[in-house]
């Protein structure tokens, strides 16, 4: 074969040595920076803080041994029978013999894959039925998760209580088991509900209702975000999960379910916002219970100064976010579906301390 | 073609004969029915596409590379994944797949045509009509007063986001129509490239004397008429639904948005296959001539693909793990899913078998195939990774599934792509590409490719969705998609060195002849370019390699068969 | 290094057992192709009728308004015959039989087409069910209407036919071809029984 000079030979070969280094570096690095990874990211599915997430964490353990055993030997099988059988100049003359198959090594290499497969189904099977076919406990936390372009609104039936963008749920002991179910559908397009410590994504889909459960053992907050492209702000529509102590979650279950207050005297510039908003286009679309504003497009406000968050996690709640997001909601989140309300500075600033108020 | 007006050569050549009139070259491009011109101008027209939806990709991973950043709007964002991801399915993938099809089909069974050359044409301009029209909306979607409304809902369009409410104006028509016109273009082809082999093989081309190449183009061309006809059935329906008020994917009147996911993915998961098996179509070609062995098992082969592409139509549902299904579905959908690792790995060891005991000459076609090899490896092994349903429900619609499929789309494809480029460049043009720009161009593809998709793995596992135009500073997600978009340049950089490299070939690449590679297959029978009748005499084959037979004649496949 | 293996095997005679070399024709395997791909499209279409069923919000219901097209159904199968003749008849070279047959043919098409016409009439202007009104409107005049549609396109290719061979242009020669849009009329009149099950008969 004339095809390539000495130089392109040599070229090429120089490559070839840096591709091994190159491949060793790359696995050696790999483990290092997925550990580094791991303590930074809230979001980690390799971090379980709930059954659902820790059964997939055991199952995806065994898959990735399994596949990296395959990899390194059939990579190793690869990079040996290339270098052995390389094209050596001196014995050019000759094409090597021709072997056209063989039954027996072609039956084997259908055989093994096929236990392998066998295995792992086996073994995925049983955490698919241990996830989505366990009945249902009687004393379950039920919450109605209804996704909306771009914001979550959350629905406890049996205590009454509507909130939205922040879950509260109570922690769930192994000597307490107290889970928690969603029962999740959408008001608009599709969504998913994924907070990736505590479980696998679940859709959340018009017209049907979807239910997961979870079970966290661990207080604190876990992060999420929507993990089906719903529209302009999908990327903002973001997910907090505060799971408290049972303590705790009784404290905020009582305070939730308090009717939003209404006595301004001492604040009149909240009394004013109060009035303000009561005769301005808000109430079509926010509630807050117990005053003339029932709106169900947007989210319930009657204890919206209680969250830490504005527009569905995006930025914190503090009063200069709250003004500016009522003045102009596409400067935060272009592409909401919250008009410009065009207050003039005086009303906008009394709505901001009305609606900061709304403990 | 008159036969008249030409002068066959001994071999094969064609010489106009003096005074004939000179031709109109555009008239000639536009009026073509040759399946080698047509086969031509997809690639063209695939490529142009290719580096359309490139820069696409470049600022997107602009945007992406630091947390909260403002490079482009939302609304740009996401009309950009939407065209990339379209352009790069309908309007690179399948078409420059029906190119290599259209040219070499014919070639390698040792006819002068496909069956059907008019048919060719026309789906040809179809599908170069329709990609034209998805980028019109660029200007046109909402009336040229309010340009810039390119689709926004994503490739796989989710419905009810597609319904006139949610997708106001025009922008989701140009996607369903350029999407149904690209359909009926491709749907043309491979009716073409099914018939094509059916009828028009030389004599002595029994169906298991075909290089496996055809093969896999039957296995292919079958699968896009079972598979994107559904498709464009639901293209028909959402019309219906945008213009006359029906009610398919309606859920406000009891409609489902679940069927569109079913319709959506019984094409778009056996899609995956159809592009993919002309990848496994070249490397069947390739790794045999630079191993300088015959390809191990050809029934095996050939028993495999057509396993693929049955297996392929049971398996959708695995990208509808999270919607809730239910746990018996899952269950089977993980099995099918799992199954069609079985042939895929039988592929993957008989080329290894096929390179064991050869003389491996590491020409560029063969080294975008070890590529080829080992980023399939990993690619399929992510892929089982995926198809265990509860791990997707974490993996699913995350980074990671970005990562893999890319690692399919562009470790797999694009390399055997590359692969192909090299090899049958000399017999398109008549001239060998440089070797030297090819290693450049391998080596520095391949560390932007593994730089972007190795590490475009880790956020998903951070918990990164995919689609979202910016991200939140405190995920530690911010590192590791710098790496990814560092590596998009280093891609960038690589492709541009093809595109020189392909077009300072054309001019002064080293003149190939008619079989520069010493291969094996009736397309290297006849000069380089061949003439527009491909052959002077049809061929006449007794083996599947009937020029190591020629070459060989003490020792001819033909007594092993 | 390189060989001349330009025009190769020409001289190479086939083994005996291999002759004579004869492939399918073209247009029946094109043919064949495209009916797959057609069936893929009525099969999505068939699946959300089916999926659909009952599942209306608002009336009227398939059991409330439709009735069974006996008539409609008998002409367009029975067509399936008469192109069936018309081919046999091309074939022996009898060619005014065959367009008498493609005569027949085309009216029972167009008989059948006429029925389809006035049950639309009827649902629309009677019992007002549009394809807005609910979901079975909806897959109602989109599986009726997608198979309606491919019987006019076969309708014309059958007319054109039949204009040719009334100026005795066909011949005996172009049988293959006749066949092979015999088959496509085939498949529409298959097309039917299975819409006629489904809609009328389990849709009901």
């Amino acid at each position: 074969m004339s095809l390539f000079s000495r130089r392109e030979m040599k070229f090429f070969s120089k490559f070839r040595s840096g591709f091994v280094r190159l491949f060793l570096g790359a696995a050696y690095c790999m483990p290092l920076g997925s550990s580094i990874a791991i303590a930074q990211s809230p979001t980690n599915i390799f971090d379980p803080a709930a059954t659902p997430a820790r059964s997939i964490f055991d199952l995806s353990m065994l898959v990735l041994a399994v596949t990296l055993a395959i990899f390194l030997i059939v990579s190793g099988l690869l990079l040996y029978a290339l270098i052995r059988f390389r094209h050596r100049p001196e014995d050019a003359q000759h094409e090597p013999p021709q072997i056209y198959g063989s039954n027996q090594i072609e039956l084997s290499w259908t055989v093994i894959p096929v236990l392998i497969v066998v295995m792992l189904f086996l073994t995925t099977a049983r955490v698919i039925l241990g996830t989505q076919a366990i009945p249902k406990p009687k004393d379950a936390l039920n919450v109605t998760v209804i996704a909306h372009q771009f914001w979550w609104e959350y629905r406890y039936p049996k205590l009454g209580i509507v909130t939205a963008n922040e879950l509260h749920i109570p922690v769930s002991s192994s000597a307490d088991a107290n889970p928690t179910y969603l029962n999740m559908s959408s008001a608009d397009v599709d969504h998913s509900f994924w907070v990736p410590r505590l479980a696998g994504k679940t859709d959340v889909i018009p017209n049907r209702v979807n239910t997961m459960w979870i079970d966290p053992k661990v207080p604190g907050l876990y992060l999420g975000q929507c993990a089906q492209y719903c529209g302009m702000q999908h990327a903002k529509m973001l997910i907090r999960v505060y799971v408290q102590s049972p303590a705790d979650f009784a404290a905020w279950v009582n305070q939730q379910k308090q009717p939003a207050r209404q006595d301004f005297a001492a604040d009149p510039e909240a009394a004013e916002g109060q009035a303000v908003f009561m005769h301005s286009a808000c109430i079509n679309c926010h509630a807050i219970a117990g005053t003339a504003a029932t709106g169900r497009f947007g989210p319930d406000l009657t204890h919206m100064a209680s969250r830490d968050t504005l527009c569905s996690g995006a930025i914190e709640n503090t009063p200069q976010n709250l003004r500016q997001w009522i003045d102009d909601p596409n400067s935060l989140k272009p592409g909401s579906l919250m008009p410009a309300m065009h207050l003039n500075n005086h009303d906008l600033d009394a709505v901001t301390a009305y609606l900061t108020q709304l403990r | 073609m008159s036969t008249t007006q030409v002068v066959e050569g001994i071999d094969g050549t064609l010489t106009a004969q003096k005074g004939s009139p000179p031709r109109n070259v555009i008239y000639e491009w536009l009026t073509t029915v040759d399946h080698k011109k047509i086969g031509i101008m997809y690639i063209a027209y695939a490529l142009i596409f290719l580096l359309v939806a490139g820069v696409e990709a470049m600022v997107m991973r602009i945007q992406l590379a630091v947390p909260n950043n403002h490079f482009v709007s939302p609304q740009v964002f996401n009309q950009l994944f939407t065209m990339h991801g379209t352009t790069m399915v309908f309007f690179v993938g399948m078409p420059i797949l029906f190119g290599f099809g259209n040219y070499l089909v014919p070639l390698m069974i040792g006819a002068r045509d496909m069956a059907f050359p008019r048919l060719n044409a026309f789906s040809f301009w179809v599908s170069a009509f329709a990609g034209l029209m998805l980028y019109f909306s660029y200007v046109g979607a909402s009336g040229l007063y309010a340009a810039g409304s390119a689709p926004d809902v994503g490739w796989f369009a989710y419905a009810p986001l597609t319904a006139k409410v949610f997708s106001p104006g025009h922008s989701t028509d140009y996607w369903t129509l350029a999407v149904f016109l690209s359909g009926i273009g491709s749907i043309g082809t491979a009716l073409n490239i099914v018939t094509t082999i059916i009828c028009m093989r030389c004599k002595g081309m029994k169906m298991y004397r075909m290089p496996l190449l055809v093969w896999l183009y039957l296995v292919m061309a079958s699968l896009v008429f079972v598979t994107v006809s559904p498709l464009t059935a639901a293209q028909v329906m959402l019309t219906f639904d945008r213009y006359l008020g029906s009610h398919f994917f309606d859920t406000q009147a009891g409609g489902s948005a679940v069927l569109w996911m079913h319709f959506f993915w019984i094409f778009g998961h056996p899609e995956v296959y159809v592009l993919v098996l002309p990848a496994f179509a070249f490397v069947n070609e390739i790794i045999p001539v630079f191993s300088r062995k015959a390809i191990f098992g050809y029934p095996a082969m050939v028993a495999a693909s057509v396993g693929i592409g049955f297996i392929s139509l049971s398996v959708w549902a695995h990208h509808m793990f999270t919607v809730g299904l239910g746990a018996a579905a899952n269950t089977f959908f993980v099995f099918a899913t799992m199954v069609i690792s079985v042939p895929t790995g039988i592929k993957i060891f008989n080329w290894l078998a096929t390179i064991w005991g050869g003389k491996v000459i590491f020409a560029t076609p063969m080294i975008f195939c070890i590529g080829f090899l080992f980023q399939f490896l990993v690619a399929g092994l992510t892929g089982i990774m995926l198809a265990a349903a509860p791990f997707d429900w974490q993996l699913g619609n995350s980074y990671f599934v970005v990562a893999h499929f890319h690692y399919v789309l562009v470790g797999a494809i694009l390399f055997a792509l590359f692969a192909a480029f090299y090899y049958w460049y000399p017999k398109i043009t008549g001239r060998m590409m440089s070797e030297t720009l090819g290693k450049w161009h391998f080596w520095i593809f391949m560390i932007g490719f593994h730089l972007t998709f190795d590490f475009m793995h880790i956020p998903g596992l951070l918990g990164m969705p995919r689609r979202i135009y910016t991200y939140e500073a405190n995920r530690g997600w911010g590192e590791w998609n710098l790496i990814v978009s560092i590596g998009a340049v280093v891609q960038a950089i690589g492709l541009l060195i093809f595109v020189y490299n392909m077009v300072h070939s054309y001019f002064r690449g080293k003149v190939a002849g008619h079989d520069p590679w010493d291969a094996w297959t009736l397309e290297w029978a006849t000069s380089s370019p061949p003439p527009d009748y491909n052959f002077a005499i049809l061929p006449t084959v007794k083996s599947r390699r009937p020029l190591w037979d020629l070459k060989h004649p003490e020792d001819p496949d033909s007594d092993y068969e | 290094m390189m060989r001349d293996a330009d025009a190769i095997a020409i001289d190479e005679t086939l083994d005996p057992s291999e002759t004579p070399w004869t492939l399918p024709y073209r247009g029946t395997v094109g043919m064949a192709c495209l009916i797959v791909a057609e069936s893929a499209i009525f099969i999505i279409f068939v699946v959300a009728y089916i999926f659909y069923i009952g599942k209306s919000l608002t009336g009227p219901t398939p059991a409330q308004v439709l009735e069974l097209p006996i008539f409609g159904t008998v002409c367009l199968l029975s067509s399936s015959i008469t192109v069936h003749y018309a081919v046999a008849a091309l074939r022996k070279g009898k060619l005014r039989a065959c367009t008498v047959w493609l005569a027949g043919t085309v009216l029972l098409g167009s008989l059948f087409l006429a029925s389809t016409a006035r049950e639309w009439y009827h649902l629309i202007h009677d019992e007002g069910l549009t394809i807005q009104t609910n979901l079975f409107g909806t897959t109602y005049y989109s599986l009726v209407g997608l198979h309606a549609t491919h019987v006019v396109v076969g309708l014309i290719m059958l007319a054109l036919v039949l204009g040719f061979s009334l100026f005795g242009l066909v011949r005996e020669e172009h049988a293959e071809k006749l066949e092979t849009l015999s088959l496509y009329w085939h498949f529409v009149d298959a097309v039917w029984v299975v819409v006629f099950t489904v809609v009328y008969v389990l849709g009901r």
